[in-house]
């Protein structure tokens, strides 16, 4: 018997699975989208080239920066959130199956998703 | 050009990638980085920041339809998701490291991988492996939705597709692309999955797999906002799109086209990638 592969609680995980990560998609694209509004708007005529590369400004690299370029109305600090959002939201996921695992009592499995946790935690917020 | 008018062309070109990368199951990132660096004149370490973001939204998006049908194995995909991730955190750090011939070279050679594999037809009737010790150990062997009631499978070779998994995530990292080939590579051929439960797994880890690379460009600063922006909008329409009418269209005829059109670009960036190292 495949004792784990449909049971109740397992397809309830997986359409919370699947409404959190539509959420997180078309929240992410909404903040983007108005981001990108306003900066196109106020900068739209001036010139671009991306042919050579430069590093972004310090403070568009970092969740504080970002944030604070928002709450100054900022199209690029707008759209900086929302893929912030973006990147959070399979994040989220790997967060919710930790509790998902718990709840199974798959102690294995919970242990597995922290180490994929950890692994993310340190990609965002290492040195 | 104005930032009004390259926003534009940008969007409607990532529309278009977004669509034939979704409609012939190549992905959106390994069509977009060709189109912004070999068209649109883009340095390739924008063009990898831009695509990396667009592939958490695309992929984000089918995972959401595949898990709720039950395709995807979440504990297949729980546990491979330690490798990719591994992978694409030394992938991210590689990319940092090399410089921009080599990695254009790299891409150029990955991308005819790519088109390679998606040519090929895959074999969609899997026959039942014998389960694995160490599978059933990590409780993998499951069953997935069919027209006649559920279908029981069974998983082997969980070392081996583990390390290519690591690759798998290696490459996403470095390239900023899905690299669904190498995930294909290491579910359906090593160990041993049905077709569609592959194929949603491997969307269900993308997502994952790329945050932890796109950590690592965010706070290193290879992430335009106004270069993502239209990137990441046209290549999440275009690619819902192109799912859409995946089972409709008669996607032969195109599917040549667009690999010839492909394969060009590699050459292409295997051509700028050896010019840039002479």
């Amino acid at each position: 018997m495949k004792e784990t592969a449909l049971e109740p609680a397992n397809h309830e995980t997986e359409i919370i699975i699947g409404n959190l990560l539509r959420a997180g998609v078309i929240a992410a694209a909404a903040v983007v989208s108005l981001g990108g509004v306003i900066y196109l708007f106020r900068h739209g005529q001036a010139q671009v080239d991306y042919r050579v590369f430069h590093r972004q400004p310090a403070d568009l690299c970092a969740v504080r920066g970002i944030l604070e370029r928002v709450l100054s109305g900022q199209g690029r600090g707008l759209i900086q959130l929302g893929l912030l959002l973006l990147v959070a939201t399979p994040i989220a996921r790997v967060v919710f199956s930790v509790f998902a695992f718990a709840r199974q009592r798959d102690r294995l499995y919970v242990a597995v998703t922290l180490i994929v946790l950890a692994i993310l935690a340190y990609s965002l917020l290492g040195k | 050009m104005s930032i009004l008018l390259f926003t534009a062309f940008i969007f409607a070109g990532s529309f278009g990638a977004g669509f034939l990368g979704s409609l012939t199951g190549l992905g959106g990132g390994i069509v977009i980085i060709p189109l912004l660096t070999v068209v649109f004149g883009v340095d390739i370490r924008y063009a990898i920041g831009a695509s990396l973001v667009s592939v958490i939204a695309t992929s984000s998006g089918a995972a959401a339809a595949y898990v709720k049908e039950g395709f995807s194995n979440i504990r297949i995909g729980m546990f491979l998701e330690i490798a990719t991730t591994l992978g694409a955190l030394a992938g991210a750090f590689l990319a940092l490291r090399l410089s921009t011939p080599v990695i254009a070279l790299i891409f150029g050679i990955v991308l005819i991988h790519s088109a390679y594999v998606s040519s090929r037809h895959r074999d969609e009737s899997a026959d039942l492996v014998k389960p694995d010790r160490l599978a059933t150990r990590l409780r993998m062997n499951g069953t997935y939705p069919a027209r006649g009631g559920l279908v029981a499978y069974n998983v082997t070779s969980v070392p081996s597709g583990f390390g290519l998994m690591f690759a798998a995530g290696g490459i996403s990292g470095l390239l900023g692309i899905g690299s669904g080939a190498v995930k294909v590579l290491a579910m359906d051929q090593a160990m041993r999955l049905p077709f569609k439960v592959s194929t949603a797994t491997s969307n269900f880890m993308i997502g994952v797999t790329a945050a932890a690379s796109a950590g690592i460009y965010l706070r290193q600063g290879y992430i335009d906002p106004g270069l993502t922006m239209p990137v990441m909008l046209g290549v999440l329409l275009g690619s819902s799109l192109g799912a859409r009418r995946l089972f409709s269209a008669d996607t032969k005829k195109l599917r040549a086209v667009f690999g010839v059109v492909l394969f060009v670009l590699a050459l292409e960036m295997i051509y700028t990638g050896l010019k840039g190292l002479l």
